[in-house]
């Protein structure tokens, strides 16, 4: 069993499973699911200072996506110590494989290139935008758009809201940016 | 900072409501903590926090995590579509707070905020389920990544009335 668990699991297992946490959420807790409220709520516990958004009893509408976020610390420690995902190969397709190994990415072991991805180097050009700046800009336009891809789209698809596909092609239109222009003059 | 701009974040009136009901909060907030553990393990065995297979899908470069967001609204829309139908009720006996018409409708704040969300997913390759988890990995560049985003949002928040919608 949890030699079959830690081999990596193929997207035909993965999909479906995130799928399902959709109809649980609206089921026991009679909501839509969502991870990047919890963001909102943390800042609403730790610093509302005078911003209208934060002003609310973050502990009862925000305890449970608090919950579950520390949940999905934990299930990432057990998958990482337990189940072998600390050395996971990711198998990508060998032309992405060739893209970033041409950018400079020499790491290919674990869920992010080690190479970049460091608290050592958190404060070089490279490191500092993808981790510092990209975080940052997940936070701010999770928000702004009113939800980040659990969201809308998984959550927000599977109501089949405009809005969603909207975002989603957002997502999309930044990524692509950031993936195509952003990366190859960084790296 | 009037009703309009307010009028953004929808109230939270009926969640309130429920979250009172039985089998009361503790029993339910530790049913989220253990569906946030299966989460973070589906992040990480499921490789959909993996930088590398977020580079690969902005390249078009293979059909993985096309097929887990496909697979995962195939599977959201049926039975979402099945609980409408049947009208099933919550657990706890309330109806379901489905999203109103309201959030249905696609507005300015869709459009940009998804397209800055995904400037930084492209470059962090996670979004914020995936940063917990990889934080819990073993990663703790991801507690400054959680750190960013947490600043992000509060920066959305003191700019929000300054921003279109």
């Amino acid at each position: 069993m949890i030699a079959w668990l830690s081999q990596p699991w193929p997207w035909y297992v993965t999909g479906p499973l995130i799928g399902l946490v959709v109809p649980f959420v609206y089921w026991f807790g009679g909501r839509k699911w969502g991870v990047s409220s919890s963001l909102q709520h943390m800042c609403a516990a730790v610093a509302p200072g005078r911003v209208e958004l934060f002003q609310y009893d973050w502990w009862k509408r925000g305890s449970w996506h608090l919950a579950m976020a520390l949940g999905v610390v934990v299930g990432g420690w057990i998958a990482a110590t337990f189940l072998g995902g600390a050395d996971q190969v990711v198998e990508i397709s060998a032309a992405t494989r060739e893209d970033l190994a041409a950018l400079g990415i020499r790491d290919f072991v674990g869920m992010v290139p080690g190479d970049v991805f460091s608290l050592e180097r958190i404060l070089t050009p490279a490191t500092f935008t993808l981790v510092v700046v990209g975080g940052f800009l997940v936070g701010f336009g999770a928000r702004w758009a009113d939800g980040c891809t659990s969201g809308h789209a998984i959550s927000g698809l599977s109501n089949l809201h405009r809005s969603s596909l909207v975002a989603v092609i957002g997502f999309f239109v930044g990524g692509l940016f950031s993936a195509h222009v952003i990366l190859p003059w960084l790296l | 900072m009037s009703g309009q701009v307010s009028g953004q974040v929808p109230a939270h009136g009926a969640e309130d409501d429920q979250d009172g009901a039985p089998p009361g909060r503790e029993a339910g907030l530790l049913v989220y903590l253990l569906l946030g553990i299966a989460l973070g393990i589906v992040f990480i065995k499921g490789e959909v926090a993996s930088w590398f297979r977020i580079q690969e899908m902005f390249r078009f470069q293979s059909v993985f995590m096309y097929g887990v967001i496909g697979t995962a609204v195939t599977v959201g829309v049926a039975t979402t579509l099945l609980m409408k139908r049947r009208s099933t009720r919550a657990m706890r006996g309330g109806p379901i707070d489905w999203p109103d018409a309201g959030a249905a409708r696609p507005t300015t704040r869709h459009m940009l905020g998804g397209t800055v969300f995904g400037l930084g997913w492209g470059l962090a390759g996670a979004c914020p389920g995936p940063i917990y988890a990889l934080l819990g990995s073993g990663l703790p560049v991801f507690g400054v990544g959680l750190l960013a985003a947490v600043a992000g949002a509060w920066m959305y928040g003191w700019a929000r009335p300054h921003l279109p919608h």
